[in-house]
């Protein structure tokens, strides 16, 4: 088989076609997918893999965004304009409706990346969706190492590490009883600095907040935070303009920058490449709570 | 974990392949700190998981960072100091990316090896020189021969406890050579290694001017993987169809799965499976356009000249190279339930590519004793994580090749239809 170099493929052709072929499986074999879109970029990823798994047809599912209502304006404003240029059908789940309507509480420090777990169990119970596209990938954190790509959840929406399915080849076992559901991951194979190489190569717009820019912002516990509505200064602390970015998009309360030079894509690349933090380490102060924070959180049916 | 070997540059890029491995064996055996080298080497560990590792390591009073802690994520694990699941870890040089399918290596786990090697390329099995072989040893090159993983690595680690002694890395090497002889084991590579001072891990050492092979890294690098996929086979399992309902694209018709094996072109004569009715790839497309050729992993959607009917499950392959059209099956399977064991009789799901049936056990011939080969013909049932050849009868016909020709066509899974979960990873050894 000497003509094998001529069968070549690079590591971001196997990682999208693997990905295409899970998101097929679920549209072949579920009655209400639903793709989890916040507008980060392995969301925005995940959308342009949808385009790519249905094409010419149009992507065959609705795109949820569970808003906690701490939003970065350039994020949500990202949002809305794929949506419409993609025409798709977006759900929004919103945690500030579920405060009102009582469904969940406001926690005393006012963060609600946590709270969001109810909302989006109620939506998906309101919409029965049976199958979930969620962004998450291995490499993130270490509960999520051990996470399946098609991975059940009872009807509380919980996950139970210890009774997962075995996943082998390429052969997902996607069977549930009504009520119970399905989170998969399409990018569960994807390191942070795959997600950048595949932004890079098929040329996906982001929004403005993960390059290089100059904003007011206060450094707390060693992260860089945006003085904004959702963070006010606290007595003693002083705000300074610094040239930042943003590596994740959650709740913007909780969701810091971190300074970098980086306005490029390439620029971004380097830098990750040369990186010493994980991403959500160094930008997520929910994951900092306890050793096992995303598994607890996880287990309560967070995505 | 002081100093970083690797001399190349660690920046990855755009152009580089990709490696599954699966390593298998126990925290006794160096796994862990092995992993943990090869992702600091490899400047892939980083400090914030260096230093959660450290302060839990602290926390419990270990002597010295224990680098299992970073593969051991569950709070369960952590707790009782146990590997409970197949944990996935990535690392990157600027020649490959690197999946690793870490699995746990205590008998209770063969299930994860199973699972783990069932996507890979390459296995690496660990030993303590100081123990030799053990049972475990071979249960694992077993497993490793069974799910057909192409290319194995043996890695007899500890060796700097042993004073580098060429005679004891060459005894535990000839013993194993000639077990895995026993095996249908293709490529078989033995490192003498020592993971936690990182000789001949990231690069060759010093410590075994005796020793002439390559280091793990370098090998992990540059074995051949290229030609281990089947071009020759065409199977195109189809998995979607493909109709826009658009006023825009119109008698678009195109059926979408992935490349199982072979290469397919425009202009091929194809045969689709079960109906056997003949037709033309018309197009093969892409959302980047059409492309002139598609190969495995390639996903992507086939076009055909005739409008046949064709729906998920069937399967698109040449004329005068078919898989089998087949309601008796039989195949190794590896029993994955705690809660019910396999018995004769017993009704289950099948997942064959993308074609799902039902199906009835007919038949046990024997249970295979993973460690010593013996086969029991006279065994009833299949317990969890044990391993045997049986005979099934499927309600409609699977289009399936050997596994040990084609790991994809192969291939499949059972399902309790009552509980839902996986019961049985098979492989299929004759199908008509």
């Amino acid at each position: 088989m000497s003509q094998a170099g001529h069968y070549r493929v690079s590591h971001l052709d196997a990682l999208e076609a693997e990905s295409i072929f899970v998101m097929r499986e679920v549209m072949a074999e579920f009655e209400r997918p639903v793709l989890l879109f916040s507008g980060g970029k392995d969301s925005i990823v995940m959308l342009r893999l949808a385009e790519k798994a249905f094409a010419p047809a149009r992507i065959p599912f609705p795109v949820m965004h569970i808003d906690t209502g701490h939003n970065f304006p350039e994020v949500l404003e990202f949002r809305d304009s794929r949506v419409a240029t993609l025409g798709l059908n977006l759900v929004i789940a919103s945690v500030q409706e579920a405060i009102d309507t009582g469904l969940v509480r406001e926690l005393p420090d006012g963060t609600r990346n946590r709270i969001q777990t109810p909302v989006l169990l109620n939506a998906v119970e309101k919409y029965r969706f049976d199958a979930l596209f969620g962004g998450a990938r291995r490499d993130e954190e270490k509960a999520r190492a051990k996470e399946r790509v098609f991975s059940f959840r009872d009807e509380f929406g919980q996950w139970d590490p210890k009774n997962q399915r075995p996943e082998l080849w390429s052969l997902y076992n996607g069977r549930h009883h009504p009520g119970e559901s399905i989170r998969v991951f399409p990018l569960s194979n994807w390191t942070e600095l795959d997600v950048w190489h595949y932004i890079a190569r098929e040329r996906i717009p982001l929004p403005s907040i993960y390059y290089a820019h100059d904003r007011e912002v206060v450094e707390r516990d060693g992260m860089f935070y945006a003085v904004n509505e959702f963070i006010r200064l606290r007595d003693g602390e002083v705000s300074e303009t610094r040239t930042v970015r943003y590596r994740t998009v959650g709740d913007a309360s909780q969701t810091a920058a971190v300074l970098s030079d980086a306005d490029t894509v390439e620029k971004v690349i380097e830098e990750v490449a040369a990186t010493r933090i994980t991403e959500r380490g160094a930008t997520r102060g929910d994951d900092k709570v306890s050793e096992a924070a995303m598994e607890d959180r996880k287990r309560e049916g967070y995505f | 974990m002081s100093q970083a070997v690797l001399e190349t540059d660690t920046a990855p890029s755009q152009r580089m392949d990709l490696l599954r491995f699966a390593t298998a064996g126990s925290v006794d055996d160096g796994k862990s700190t092995l992993i943990g080298r090869l992702l600091f080497d490899t400047k892939s560990l980083f400090s914030d998981q260096l230093e959660a590792v450290e302060a839990v390591s602290a926390a419990r009073g270990d002597e010295y960072t224990n680098l299992a802690l970073l593969t051991d994520g569950l709070r369960a694990e952590r707790e009782q100091g146990i590997t409970i699941d197949v944990a996935y870890r990535y690392f990157a040089t600027p020649r490959r990316k690197f999946i690793i399918a870490d699995t746990p290596g205590h008998i209770q786990y063969t299930r994860n090896m199973v699972t783990g090697a069932s996507t890979a390329d390459l296995a690496l099995i660990l030993v303590d020189a100081r123990k030799g072989l053990v049972e475990q040893s071979r249960r694992h090159a077993f497993l490793t021969s069974l799910l057909r993983v192409p290319h194995l690595v043996l890695c007899v680690n500890k060796m700097d406890l042993v004073g580098w002694d060429k005679a004891v890395y060459d005894k535990i090497a000839d013993e194993f050579t000639s077990f895995a002889a026993k095996l249908e084991i293709t490529d078989l590579t033995i490192i003498p290694v020592s993971a936690l001072n990182g000789d001949n891990i990231a690069s060759r050492s010093e410590n075994s001017p005796w020793y002439e092979g390559p280091s793990l890294l370098h090998h992990l690098e540059h074995v051949h993987i290229a030609s281990d996929r089947n071009l020759v086979d065409v199977r195109f399992p189809v998995q979607y169809v493909i109709r826009p309902q658009s006023t825009t694209v119109t008698d678009y018709r195109g059926y979408a799965g992935q490349v199982a094996s072979g290469v397919l072109k425009p202009g091929d004569e194809v045969m689709v499976l079960p109906s056997g009715l003949h037709s033309t790839i018309a197009a093969i497309d892409t959302a980047d356009g059409p492309v002139a050729e598609a190969f495995p992993p390639m996903s992507v959607t086939v076009r055909l000249a005739d409008e046949i009917d064709i729906s998920r499950g069937d399967m698109i392959c040449r004329p005068h190279n078919a898989p089998a059209v087949a309601q008796d099956i039989e195949a190794m399977v590896c029993w994955m339930d705690e809660t019910a064991p396999l018995r004769v009789g017993g009704k289950y799901a099948i997942k064959h590519t993308t074609r799902t049936a039902r199906t009835v056990v007919r038949g046990l011939q024997y249970r295979l004793d993973v460690n010593t080969l013996h086969r029991d013909e006279n065994a009833g049932e299949l317990q969890l994580n044990e391993i045997g050849r049986i005979k099934l009868r499927t309600t409609v016909p699977l289009l399936a090749d050997e596994y040990r020709r084609n790991r994809t066509t192969g291939g499949f899974i059972l399902i309790d239809e009552s509980t839902n979960r996986t019961v049985a990873a098979g492989m299929i050894i004759e199908a008509q």
